[in-house]
């Protein structure tokens, strides 16, 4: 960026600068801290100048939007053209109960839907099962078949509507479930978008829901993807998650970096079948964090962005630039919020909003303000939603792309986050691959130990964190916001829902399509096809997920702490 | 001098949500702050639980829910304590939840309860001063 001349003049006046007005500066007034670091520990400096960036090679590094290496943006227009999609997850009670938030949230200008399930339905047991005692549809909706599905989108149309659903071990269930209600409905399955998270790696890893060992599980996810790319062109079979990462307690290296190694492993997956890179890689996307340390989550959305496009070009090969550029959703960060002072989360999501838009998310999930108490209330799903409206259309930060790039702090950050993440990526190579790396605890132990420190250094006081441990105050004896209740009934009418459905069924057909998925599941097809029979004939999730525990047997968890 | 027995502390996540991260940490701080700790893993039920701690003659269980099912677990864990006439052994937990919930079930005998914002150290020093406490009695 600079030539090498005008570099030196600058280093000397930097020099300059720092032995004359800085050191008179500190001598009289000495800095408030002896360091100043990033949420994940990594020391700031006072001042970035171009001397940072000495190798900086514009069209090396940056290029435009929608060209690699994409470190500005996805693609060319970005916000210009299209605003990020507002899409606030919601899911509680029974269908019918998640189906009424998603109309409201729908009313109020939300632009795509996101579905959460229950502990259950995320585990693989159906409501009537004694594990799902207490947790039918608490956390999420409860589904258990297809009619439940039919009930969820009553009066929304799949066609036209982009829905991510939020689920894993079971996500290929899911997909069946969303295909099977497309065919019904007589939507064209090239007219569904969205996406399935699908990403079983990280549920090893960090949001732990997992229930078949690795490799069949990575079977299924791979099965899934296949399917995904013949039949459903517009939709994302799988969603490589750094936000589950990152709650559980890593830095925001260790949350790019772990989240690039489990994409890059997908890839090898689907590579076995013998599909072409370019045919499946633009079909993947990817789920961030946005944290409360701004520069810090805009240099690693740059960054990830930045080392997806090189893995995709110079390790897989990858043709097509839409292998190679990551897109990805963007969720604020639950953790961060407090449970003291709930008011005070608004302006946390709002500041971390604002963050993942500066680093070009291409959709994104604001936090309700009471999630530190309950799940969200539709108030406080509300007030979430417009503070994303408020960013798009009163801010004025979306009317330029990648606005901070240029910035001599942010391409600092962003080329230590990238060079972070390709260190990681180089010791994962070197324990055998992101699998391997996997069963070695590698990555539990890693986020283990981050959370452990980030622990310790919030109670010394090294970390800050309003209303907890600065500028505390007396708490009221009951919150002072409207929580969301849950309603005791769901429970009851959902297990009186299946056994409904479960007498309306033809059950022998059920039986011989359950055996039909074991024989298959012995085999290498694709379970996908036969999975979309057993959903259609109302097998419930439960009778699908057991059916396959006796094939493939279940994961068993190494403690590590 | 007889040697003192270390506080025995099992550390549980009862139900099906993965949320490990607080129960992961605390396990480690109470580790390092000189306790005998077992952590259980994810995914138990409370009769697991229960089993898990009377078998490992555990001073202190100590639970992490996050899933908003704390109404209904710690309940179930006294009573399955009560039945195996193992009342003796001390209750506490944390995770998201009220404070009118909380005050409930430290009426029901759930010794000491945490929410998502406390410090570990708390905890630590609730322990020390508990068994502090019962060695007097003792």
């Amino acid at each position: 960026m600079f030539d090498p001349k005008q570099l030196d003049a600058i280093r000397r006046a930097l020099q300059a600068w720092e032995r004359t007005e800085l050191a008179a500066f500190h001598a009289r007034r000495p800095e408030r801290r002896k360091s100043f670091t990033t949420l994940s520990g990594r020391e700031i400096k006072g001042l970035y100048t171009p001397a940072d960036l000495e190798r900086f090679d514009y069209a090396d590094k940056l290029g435009f939007p929608g060209q690699y290496p994409f470190t500005r943006g996805p693609y060319p227009t970005m916000y210009r053209a299209q605003p990020w999609t507002m899409r606030q997850i919601a899911g509680f009670g029974t269908a019918a109960a998640t189906n009424a938030r998603f109309k409201f949230l729908i009313a109020q200008g939300q632009t795509g839907l996101s579905v959460d399930f229950d502990m259950p339905t995320l585990m693989g047991y159906d409501s009537d099962d004694p594990r799902a005692l207490g947790e039918v549809g608490r956390e999420g909706v409860a589904v258990d078949t297809l009619a439940d599905l039919e009930e969820l989108f009553a009066g929304i149309d799949p066609g036209s509507i982009s829905v991510s659903m939020t689920i894993n071990p079971t996500a290929w269930i899911l997909l069946a479930m969303y295909v099977a209600l497309a065919e019904k409905r007589g939507i064209p399955l090239e007219q569904l978008s969205g996406t399935i998270q699908n990403d079983i790696i990280k549920e090893f890893t960090a949001q732990k829901e997992w229930i078949y060992p690795v490799k069949p599980s990575l079977r299924i996810v791979r099965d899934s993807i296949v399917y995904s790319v013949r039949h459903l062109p517009h939709y994302n079979p799988v969603n490589v998650s750094g936000y589950h990462i990152r709650e559980a307690g890593s830095t925001a290296v260790q949350e790019a970096a772990f989240t690039l190694a489990a994409g890059l492993a997908y890839v090898e997956e689907v590579g076995k079948t013998g599909l072409d890179v370019d045919a499946f890689a633009p079909r993947l996307s990817f789920y961030f964090i946005s944290h409360s340390d701004f520069f810090e989550e805009i240099a690693k959305f740059r960054a990830a962005r930045r080392v997806w496009a090189k893995i995709m070009k110079e390790r897989f090969g990858a043709k097509k630039p839409e292998s190679m550029r990551l897109r990805f959703h963007c969720q604020t960060a639950g953790s961060s919020l407090t449970a003291v002072q709930p008011l005070n989360n608004v302006i946390r999501t709002a500041y971390q909003a604002m963050a993942a838009v500066l680093g070009g998310c291409q959709s994104l999930h604001t936090n309700g303000m009471d999630e530190a108490l309950a799940i969200p209330s539709e108030g406080a799903m509300k007030l979430a939603l417009r503070t994303q409206q408020i960013l798009l259309e009163e801010t004025g930060v979306a009317h330029s792309i990648d606005p901070l790039g240029g910035s001599y702090l942010v391409e600092a950050l962003t080329d230590q986050t990238e060079r972070e993440i390709w260190a990681y990526l180089e010791r994962i190579d070197a324990m055998g691959g992101t699998v391997a790396a996997l069963e070695r605890n590698f990555f539990q132990q890693e986020i283990a130990d981050s959370a452990y420190s980030y622990q310790v250094a919030k109670e010394r006081g090294e970390k800050t964190v309003v209303g907890v441990n600065m500028f505390r105050e007396e708490e009221p004896e009951e919150p002072a916001i409207p929580l969301h209740s849950v309603d005791p009934r769901t429970e009851k009418t959902q297990k009186d829902r299946l056994a409904r459905v479960k007498r309306e069924r033809d059950s022998a057909r059920v039986r011989k399509l359950l055996d039909e998925l074991k024989e298959v599941a012995r085999t290498e097809e694709n379970l996908m096809p036969i999975t979309i029979e057993c959903v259609r004939a109302y097998a419930t999730e439960g009778e699908i997920v057991n059916a396959l525990k006796e094939i493939f047997g279940r994961y068993h968890e190494p403690i590590v702490f | 001098m007889v040697s003192e027995r270390k506080v025995r502390i099992l550390v549980a996540k009862p139900g099906l949500d993965g949320h490990d991260r607080g129960a992961k940490v605390v396990a480690r701080v109470l580790r390092d702050a000189g306790f005998e700790v077992i952590y259980t893993g994810l995914h138990q039920a409370p009769e697991q639980i229960v089993a898990t701690a009377v078998q490992e003659d555990v001073d202190v269980i100590g639970l992490s829910i996050l899933s908003g099912t704390h109404m209904l677990v710690f309940p179930r864990i006294l009573e399955l304590l009560r039945a195996q006439g193992a009342e003796h052994i001390a209750v506490i937990g944390g995770g998201t939840m009220l404070p009118k919930e909380m005050r409930e079930l430290k009426a029901m005998g759930v010794a000491e309860l945490w929410g998502v914002d406390s410090s570990t150290q708390d905890i630590v020093t609730w322990i020390r001063q508990h068994f502090k406490a019962e060695q007097r009695r003792g």
